[in-house]
C-alpha cells in the first residue's frame, strides 16, 4: 500500500565513509591467512565485503580486513573464501578478543556495531547484536511487540519524520525543532578533548540538533556553532557569563546528573591543564569538585528564580532543566514545569560519561527505564504533558533504546556515551585520571588530546545518527507510524519479557547470552 | 569544635603482583623486531616498560594488573601481533558471591585508599540478587541537601554499641533518677571480626587489631587467640565468650569494654555475673542468623543486653534453611520486629557475613542495622585471594604468615578510609548527616519489586518471572 504524504521530504545529511583511526580494526570474526597462500588473488575477487584487499601494483598477500567479514553465515555463499581458497590457506574463527571487551551494558558486539555504523552510516552487515546488551533488565528486557503486516507503511526514509519540538509552551519563544530525537549530552572542556567537543558541535549543525558545553565553560572555538550549542549552567558556574547565555538557543540548568546524583561534577587535578584552568578561571593541576546542589536553590520558587534569570538575559533562549531520578522524580518534573522550564531532562543512574564514583553509578537513584513512564503518567494526570518536552538520558545506548524510551513516554533522548563510542571509545573507563583517555577522546593532554580531528569526529557522529535514523524509520514503517512524535507514550507497542508467559516470551528475541567476565 | 573524624590513607603497594584481569598474547614470531613504532614503547601506562627490549628480559608472564584496557597496542601494532585474553587465574578468583571484581576493587582500595572512580557510566547488570536489587535515593532540588562530601558540612558516621534507656525519670528537683548505662561509641559503623579461615598468624591479627585501634572501632576475637601484644589493645577487642567458658577469662573481661556471649538458652541470666566483673561492661550476644532471629531479638531486647550480633554465612545467607533468605530481608525482619514492639531504640544490631563492599554497609544500615562486622574484606586488604589453599593445609600464595603489622594496618586503614568516604558519598547524596539517622531509613531507598510494580505494573500487568534475575 502506498500512501502519499503532504509533507515535503526531509533532507538527510550527507554521509561519507569515515574509517577507523587505528590500523587494526576489531571485528567479530577473525580470518587468518597462513603461509600456504600463493597470493593468487581469488579471495579478493570473490569477497563482496572487501575483507581481502588487493591492489593492482602490489601482489603480495595483505592482512585481511576481518572486521568486514560476515562470519560463518557466509558458508552458504558461493563466494565463501575459506571454502574456495585453492590452497586452503584461510581459516575463520570468532575473534577471541571479544571476551575481553565490553561489559554487561555495552557488549563487545554493541561497541563493534556502533564503530561500524560510525564508519559506514549503514546498519552493520555482520550479524552483530547492537540493540541489546547483557544487563538482564530495563531496555534489555523490553521489546517492541510483533507488528501486524497490515500496518506496514510503504514510505521512504526521507518521507518519515524523526523530528522533535523543544518548545511546547507556546510562550512566544522560538519553536525549535530538531531533526532527530536526540541531542548531545554535556561533556565539558577538560573532560573531553577540544577537537571532540568541536566535532560534536559540527555534527550537531549538520544533523540539525544540539550539543551541550557541559560544565566546563564555553571555549571560543564553539562560538561559530553557537546556534547548535546548549550552554550548561551547573553548580560550578564555570564559564557562565552573560555572553555565553546570550549565545545559546537553549540554556540547561544542571541540577544533578545520573552518574553521580547528589554529587557535584568531578574533574581530577591531572586534567586541569593550563588551557582548562584558563577557561574555568581556576588553578592548574587543582582538582575541581563542583558543589552540590545549587546553594541558591532549595525550593521550586528558588528554581523559578533561576529560570526567570536566564529568560531575562536571553529572551530567545529555551530553558532546559537537567535533574536526576530520585523517588520523587515525578514531583521534580512537575515543579520544573511550573517554574517555567521548556525541557525537562531526566538523567538516569546508569549513564554518564565522565568520572564518577563507582558506588554512585551503580547504587544512587533509579534507572531511567523506571523514571520515564512514572513522569509521563504524572504529567498527563497533571494535565501539563503536552506543554513540556520530556527528555531522557542515562544508559540510553543505541537507536532502539531511544525508541523504547520514546514509547515509554519521553519525547527524545540525550546521548553521550554513544557519541564517544562513535569516535572509537572502547569504554575502558579510565577517562578521569593521569593523562586521561589513552585513545585521545577524553583527554586534554597535549599529545593525546590531538589524536582525534574535528572533521573526523563530525563525520563519525553524523554517520552513526544516520544509521540510527534508518533503524527508527524501519520501526515507524513497521507500526504504520509517520512520525516519532506518534510513538511517544505508545506503551502498547512494548512488551517486557518478564511480564510474558513463557510461550509468548519464546517468540521474542532473547537477550544475548554468554557470561561477561566482570 | 571537636576535631573532625578522618581516616588518613597512604598509598601502600601490594607485596606480590596482584592477579591481573587480562593477559596480552603476543605472536612474537611475526614481530619485525626493529620497528620504530613499537607500541610497547608508546604504551600510555608504561605497562611494557621492562620487556620491549629483549625477549630474555621478560621475567613474568604479562598478566597485566596495570593494563587499563585501552587496546591501543592491539589496534596500533604495525603487524597486528597483539591480542588479549582473560587471565585464567582471574577466572578462578573468588566465587559466585565474592566475585573477582569485588576482590579487585578491594585490592585497589587497600592499595590506594581512594574510592573507585571511573568514567563511561555503569557497566554492570541492571539488577542482581541480594543488595543488588535495591538502590539508594538522592535529594533533588525540592529537598535541601548538605554538601558534606567535600567537608563543607560534617557528616557523622558514628554509632553506638551501648544500650539506651528509653525513658528518663527525674526527681522533683529535676535531678536524673534513671540510672543511665555507659556510652560506647565507635566512629564508623564497621566492626572487625576474626576470620574463620586463613593463616591467621600474629601479623594478620595484629594488622586488624592495630587498624581497629587507629580507627577507634572494635574487633570480635576468640579469647584463646589473645597474645600479650593483643592484650595491650583490649579497649578495641571484643572477646567472643560462651556461657561455659567466660569464668576462665575474668581478667580479659575486666580489661575489655565489651564482650560477646554466644547465644544459648538462659543467656540473659549471665549478664549480671559479667557486670559483677566489670560494671560498665557492654554485652553483645552472638546469634546465628536463622528463622528464629527476629523472635530471639525481641526476647533478648527485654534484657540488659547492649548489642545483638547476628552471624550470617559468608555469602550473607540465612543459616539452617533449605531456601535461605538474604541478609537484607532478615535485617528488615529483625529491625521491624523490634520497631513494631517499640523497643528498637534500646539496643543495637550488628550483622556480619556477606558484607563485601562499602555499598553493602550503607544498604545494611538502611535496612535496619546499626553496624556491620566484616572479616573477609580486611583479609582481602592483606592480599588474600580466597583460594582456599590454607583450608587444605597448603601454602599461602601471598604469604599471609609474613604480613608485617605496620603494612597490614595501613592496607586495612586504606580500605576503611575508602569505605567511609563512599558511605559519605551515599549519605551526602541522600542529604543525611548522621549514620544513626540512616538506620532503617527505607524511605531513602528504592527497591526493585516496588519500582517494577509502580513503573511497569500499569503498563505490562503482572510480573511472570519470580525474583530480580
Amino acid at each position: 500500500m502506498t500512501i502519499n504524504i503532504e509533507k515535503s521530504p526531509v533532507e538527510l545529511p550527507k554521509t561519507v565513509i569515515a574509517p577507523s583511526r587505528f590500523r587494526n580494526t576489531i571485528g567479530k570474526y577473525h580470518i587468518t591467512r597462513n603461509s600456504r597462500c600463493i597470493s593468487c588473488g581469488l579471495c579478493a575477487e570473490l569477497c563482496p565485503y572487501g575483507v581481502h584487499l588487493r591492489f593492482d601494483n602490489y601482489s603480495k598477500p595483505l592482512r585481511p580486513r576481518d572486521d568486514r567479514c560476515i562470519g560463518f553465515a557466509c558458508r552458504e555463499n558461493d563466494f565463501f573464501c575459506v571454502e574456495r581458497c585453492p590452497q586452503q590457506a584461510l581459516t575463520l574463527t570468532e575473534n577471541p578478543i571479544l571476551e575481553t571487551m565490553g561489559d554487561y551494558r555495552w557488549t563487545a558486539e554493541m561497541l563493534i556495531g556502533h564503530w561500524n555504523m560510525a564508519e559506514t552510516a549503514e546498519l552493520p552487515e555482520v550479524n552483530l547484536e547492537y540493540n541489546l546488551g547483557k544487563s538482564g533488565g530495563g531496555f534489555d528486557k523490553l521489546r517492541f511487540r510483533h507488528s501486524d503486516p497490515r500496518e506496514y507503511l510503504e514510505l521512504g526514509d526521507e518521507e518519515l519524520d524523526t523530528s522533535i519540538d523543544l518548545n511546547k509552551r507556546g510562550d512566544g519563544r522560538p519553536e525549535i525543532s530538531l531533526s532527530i530525537p536526540c541531542y548531545g549530552g554535556g561533556m565539558s572542556f577538560g573532560s573531553t578533548a577540544l577537537p571532540v567537543m568541536v566535532g560534536r558541535a559540527r555534527a550537531a549543525r549538520i544533523l540539525n540538533t544540539l550539543t551541550c558545553t557541559g560544565e566546563g565553560g564555553y571555549p571560543p572555538e564553539l562560538v561559530h556553532y553557537a546556534d547548535h550549542v546548549i550552554t550548561q549552567v551547573a553548580t560550578g558556574l564555570f564559564g557562565v557569563r552573560e555572553e555565553t547565555i546570550r549565545y545559546a538557543p537553549v540554556v540547561e540548568f544542571k541540577y544533578a546528573q545520573g552518574a553521580k546524583p547528589g554529587l557535584g561534577g568531578h574533574l581530577l587535578g591531572d586534567k586541569v591543564t593550563p588551557e582548562v584552568a584558563a577557561i574555568r578561571e581556576t588553578v592548574v593541576g587543582n582538582a575541581l569538585f563542583s558543589p552540590f546542589p545549587f546553594h541558591s536553590v532549595y525550593s521550586v520558587e528558588d528554581h523559578k528564580k533561576h529560570v526567570d534569570w536566564i529568560k531575562e538575559i536571553n529572551p530567545k533562549a529555551l530553558v532546559a532543566v537537567k535533574v536526576s531520578t530520585p523517588t520523587d522524580v515525578d514531583m521534580v518534573a512537575v515543579g520544573s514545569y511550573y517554574a517555567g522550564a521548556h525541557i525537562i531532562h531526566f538523567d538516569g543512574s546508569y549513564g554518564g560519561t565522565g568520572a564518577a564514583p563507582d558506588i554512585a553509578k551503580k547504587n544512587i537513584a533509579m534507572p531511567i527505564e523506571y523514571a520515564i513512564p512514572r513522569v509521563h503518567r504524572f504529567l498527563i494526570e497533571e494535565g501539563v504533558r503536552d506543554e513540556v518536552c520530556l527528555i531522557a538520558s542515562g544508559g540510553i545506548r543505541n537507536a532502539m533504546d531511544v525508541a523504547k524510551a520514546i514509547a515509554l513516554g519521553a519525547d527524545g533522548a540525550v546521548i553521550g556515551t554513544a557519541e564517544l563510542v562513535a569516535v572509537e571509545c572502547i569504554r575502558c573507563g579510565n577517562c578521569e585520571s593521569g593523562r586521561g583517555c589513552a585513545r585521545g577522546i577524553a583527554s586534554t593532554d597535549p599529545e593525546l588530546g590531538h589524536m582525534v580531528s574535528e572533521e573526523w569526529t563530525e563525520q563519525r557522529i553524523v554517520n552513526m545518527y544516520s544509521a540510527w535514523r534508518k533503524q527508527w524509520c524501519i520501526l515507524l514503517r513497521q507500526y504504520g507510524l509517520r512520525s516519532l512524535k506518534e510513538l511517544v507514550g505508545r506503551t502498547d507497542l512494548l512488551v517486557h519479557l518478564d511480564y510474558l508467559d513463557e510461550e509468548e516470551r519464546a517468540t521474542y528475541t532473547p537477550a544475548p547470552d554468554g557470561k561477561v567476565v566482570f | 569544635m571537636p576535631k573532625k573524624y578522618h581516616i588518613e590513607t597512604v598509598v601502600t603497594p601490594p607485596r606480590f603482583y596482584p592477579v591481573g584481569k587480562y593477559a596480552v598474547t603476543e605472536f612474537r614470531e611475526d614481530c619485525v623486531g626493529s620497528c620504530r613504532n613499537c607500541v610497547k614503547k608508546n604504551c600510555v601506562y608504561d605497562v611494557f616498560k621492562d620487556n620491549y627490549e629483549h625477549w630474555a628480559t621478560i621475567d613474568e608472564p604479562e598478566f597485566l594488573y596495570l593494563c587499563q584496557s585501552c587496546f591501543r597496542c592491539v589496534q596500533e601494532c604495525t603487524r597486528g601481533i597483539f591480542s588479549r585474553v582473560i587471565n585464567p587465574e582471574y577466572r578462578e578468583l573468588g566465587d559466585d558471591y565474592w566475585r573477582a571484581d569485588i576482590i579487585h576493587t578491594t585490592w585497589y582500595q587497600a592499595h590506594t585508599g581512594r574510592i573507585p572512580v571511573s568514567g563511561a557510566g555503569y557497566r554492570g547488570p541492571f539488577v542482581g540478587k541480594g543488595f543488588d536489587s535495591m538502590w539508594t535515593d538522592m535529594s533533588e532540588i525540592v529537598r535541601p541537601t548538605r554538601d558534606g562530601i567535600h567537608g563543607r558540612e560534617y557528616i557523622n558516621t558514628s554509632i553506638e554499641l551501648s544500650r539506651r534507656v528509653t525513658q528518663l525519670e527525674f526527681a522533683e528537683d529535676m535531678s536524673l533518677l534513671t540510672d543511665c548505662p555507659p556510652i560506647l561509641e565507635v566512629p564508623i559503623p564497621v566492626l572487625f571480626q576474626q576470620p574463620d579461615f586463613g593463616i591467621l598468624g600474629d601479623g594478620v591479627l595484629l594488622s586488624m587489631v592495630e587498624a581497629s585501634h587507629e580507627l577507634g572501632t572494635m574487633m570480635f576475637i576468640r579469647p584463646e587467640d589473645y597474645s600479650s601484644t593483643l592484650l595491650t589493645y583490649s579497649d578495641n577487642l571484643i572477646p567472643r565468650l560462651t556461657k561455659n567458658n567466660y569464668h576462665d577469662y575474668s581478667d580479659l573481661i575486666s580489661s575489655s569494654r565489651m564482650v560477646e556471649l554466644a547465644y544459648g538458652p538462659g543467656i540473659e541470666n549471665e549478664f549480671g555475673n559479667l557486670r559483677k566483673i566489670r560494671p560498665d561492661l557492654c554485652i553483645a550476644v552472638g546469634i546465628p542468623l536463622n528463622s528464629e532471629a527476629a523472635s530471639l531479638a525481641l526476647r533478648l531486647a527485654q534484657t540488659e543486653v547492649d548489642t545483638l550480633h547476628f552471624y550470617a554465612d559468608s555469602h550473607g545467607n540465612e543459616l539452617d534453611a533449605t531456601e535461605p533468605r538474604f541478609l537484607k530481608e532478615i535485617i528488615r525482619e529483625v529491625h521491624l520486629e523490634l520497631v513494631e514492639n517499640s523497643i528498637r531504640p534500646k539496643l543495637n544490631l550488628v550483622f556480619s557475613g556477606g558484607i563485601a563492599l562499602a555499598e553493602h554497609m550503607a544498604k545494611a544500615i538502611i535496612c535496619g542495622a546499626d553496624a556491620v562486622a566484616v572479616d573477609i574484606p580486611p583479609l582481602l586488604a592483606l592480599e588474600c585471594r580466597l583460594c582456599d589453599r590454607c583450608m587444605k593445609g597448603k601454602s599461602c600464595p601471598v604469604e599471609l604468615e609474613n604480613v608485617s603489622p605496620e603494612w597490614g594496618k595501613r592496607r586495612i586503614l586504606n580500605l576503611m578510609g575508602a569505605w567511609r568516604n563512599q558511605l559519605i558519598e551515599v549519605m551526602g547524596a541522600m542529604g543525611i548527616r548522621e549514620a544513626r539517622r540512616l538506620r532503617g531509613e527505607v524511605g531513602r531507598s528504592l527497591w526493585f519489586e516496588d519500582l517494577e510494580r509502580e513503573s511497569f505494573g500499569p503498563i505490562f500487568g503482572e510480573r511472570k518471572v519470580k525474583g530480580p534475575v
